[in-house]
């Protein structure tokens, strides 16, 4: 084989790869913009004939035509619950991360596994007990009963990540700024936590993904609009009679759209991340 | 007053700092994750029926595992999730090599391809379950929308009723979501890859694929046990793309562990029998990610020196 033949089949095989990739999701987003009869229609029309916002009103309640889910409080719980439960998790986690990246202790290593183990527990599997434990404390379907137990599901992993990025940072800068006069405090507010701070951001980032994404234990600890989330929420769409496709394409547009922005925004760090909290270990 | 300032002291000591630091992490993982997990070892000896309150301080010993170990369609959710878990995630890593393999050679808009690749990472899983439902629907699916457009078949094809291809489009799905893993840490790993032991090897007379795989391959293995440690940590993820696409159905064909025990513990609300098969669960999922991550570690060693 020539190895202009050979280029030609590695082109056409990357084309139908990424084309496998993507079109899935841009299949479901843009029939998210399609009318519903134009969905359902035998045969099939493959060129969007009309594009419209009509299934985003009536998911939100805009208009005539009205859907029975209350999806703007669905909204609102998932916007407050993944916020409030990163914003915690980061915090536990630069102080558990830096525990480990810049002190040894006893129990560090069995510790830090404990930690990763308690990740490795199924969210179904958890949610058992948890849910029994929350319905005696009244805990069930508050969003204070989600954001405590999201803030434990990605707690391990921030500390992971973090852990990784404050190791980069040497400790001499540090121990140079003590040596200067800083309290450790001030060493680690004016130079260990800016340096590190792409990372926590990443970290972050990626814990409101997790929570913004769950579903196993959301859809068991939550019942009513108090605290359903967006995920749970669009299973509303499958227990009807009919199964609302176009609804249903508008609401995953509605969950993939943040996910879509902030992956982009951290991409680079995602991948130094994995790769080097893993490979240094 | 000198109590005080002793704890105090004791505190901030150089010593205690890395404890008071972790104190946080460690309470969250009490209360959600080990509290309730010894009360469900406890419960998993109980008869608990969420119905019967009651029922929660009625000691069963062993009786609840004896009867899930005896339980046929206990056997087969188990053996069936097994063996979907091995097969999809050795074709995540043999697809996830090809990917990486094949951008490492294009030479143009590497990083676009990249991007694309991270794609499904941004999926949540109850997402990809409603995509795929979407996508293999029999009636209004795109899948057999195009099938019968081209002509391949005049019948729709019922892609999510009949148990193995519903098994065979749950697969479909799960690695979609999860191939990019592998593909972006091997890409990594190819990238960081020297390029002196490759030159060294066609001098000495290696063909391509001795080169792959005596030299790439053994250079690539510890990033895709870090893919695969990653992956291990939430293959329960697969319970949000079975709940959704096919709630377990038809008649348990596609039952995996997972939603038999949100099955048992929820809709027939007999919540000792779940949290014992909820324990075997995690016992599955502690020896998935411990064997990956022995892997890892005996890979780093055989690289030398990547600590």
């Amino acid at each position: 084989m020539s190895t202009q033949t050979k280029s030609i089949i590695s082109w056409v095989v990357t084309f139908i790869v990424m084309l496998i990739i993507t079109t899935p999701g841009l299949w479901v987003i843009l029939s998210g913009f399609r009318p519903l009869q134009e969905i359902l229609a035998k045969p099939a029309i493959w060129i969007p004939q009309r594009l419209t916002l009509d299934n985003f009103r009536a998911i939100f309640g805009i208009g005539e035509t009205q859907i029975a889910i209350p999806v703007l409080a669905y909204f609102r719980n998932s916007i407050i619950i993944a916020t409030t439960s990163t914003a915690i998790a980061i915090i536990v986690g630069i102080s558990g991360g830096y525990a480990f990246a810049r002190y040894r202790f006893k129990f560090k290593d069995t510790l830090f596994l404990g930690l990763m183990l308690s990740r490795t527990v199924p969210g179904i599997a958890l949610s058992l007990p948890v849910f029994i434990v929350w319905a005696r404390l009244g805990w069930i379907d508050t969003q204070f009963g989600l954001i405590l137990v999201y803030v434990a599901l990605n707690v391990p992993f921030t500390i992971w990540l973090i852990d990784g990025f404050f190791r980069q940072i040497p400790k001499e800068l540090a121990e140079a700024a003590e040596v200067d006069g800083c309290t450790r405090w001030q060493a680690f507010w004016k130079i260990e936590f800016p340096l590190a701070k792409s990372g926590i951001a990443s970290a972050g980032i990626f814990a409101f993904l997790t929570s913004w994404n769950e579903f196993a234990l959301a859809s068991n600890l939550t019942r009513s609009t108090n605290s359903k989330t967006l995920p749970v929420g669009l299973t509303d769409f499958i227990a009807q009679f009919t199964t609302d496709w176009a609804g249903m394409c508008a609401m995953a547009f509605i969950i993939i759209t943040p996910a879509l922005i902030l992956t982009f925004i951290v991409q680079k760090h995602l991948i130094a991340g994995l790769t080097f909290g893993g490979v240094k270990g | 007053m000198s109590v005080l300032t002793n704890i105090k002291r004791k505190m901030f000591s150089e010593q205690a700092t890395p404890y008071v630091l972790l104190l946080p992490a460690v309470i969250m993982i009490l209360i959600v994750v080990l509290f309730p997990l010894i009360f469900s070892l406890y419960t998993s000896f109980t008869g608990y029926k969420l119905t019967r309150p009651d029922t929660l301080f009625k000691i069963v010993g062993f009786r609840n595992y004896v009867r899930i170990f005896s339980d046929w369609d206990f056997w087969v959710a188990f053996f069936r999730t097994v063996g979907f878990l091995a097969v999809v995630i050795n074709l995540e890593f043999l697809l996830g090599l090809g990917i990486a393999l094949l951008i490492n050679k294009v030479t143009w808009g590497q990083r676009t391809m990249r991007t694309i690749m991270m794609f499904p990472m941004m999926f949540s899983p109850i997402l990809v379950g409603f995509q795929f439902k979407f996508i293999f629907n029999d009636n209004v699916g795109i899948l057999n929308n195009a099938l019968q457009a081209l002509g391949i078949t005049d019948a729709a094809i019922p892609w999510l009723v009949d148990g193995w291809l519903a098994m065979g489009a749950i697969a479909f799905a799960e690695i979609w979501m999860s191939t990019s893993i592998f593909a972006i840490l091997l890409l990594a790993g190819l990238f960081a890859m020297p390029k002196d032991p490759l030159e060294a090897a066609q001098v000495d007379g290696c063909n391509a694929w001795q080169t792959f795989r005596h030299i790439t391959l053994p250079f690539l293995m510890p990033f895709a046990y870090i893919a695969m440690t990653i992956r291990s940590l939430d293959v329960a993820r697969a319970y949000d793309v079975v709940d959704t696409m096919t709630g377990g159905g038809p008649a348990g064909r596609t039952e995996l562990l997972w939603t038999l025990i949100a099955r048992t513990g929820y809709d027939s609300a007999n919540m000792g029998m779940a949290n014992a098969m909820a324990y075997v669960s995690i016992i599955l999922s502690i020896a998935f990610t411990y064997y990956f991550f022995s892997k890892l570690v005996a890979a780093r060693r055989y690289m030398g020196g990547a600590q």
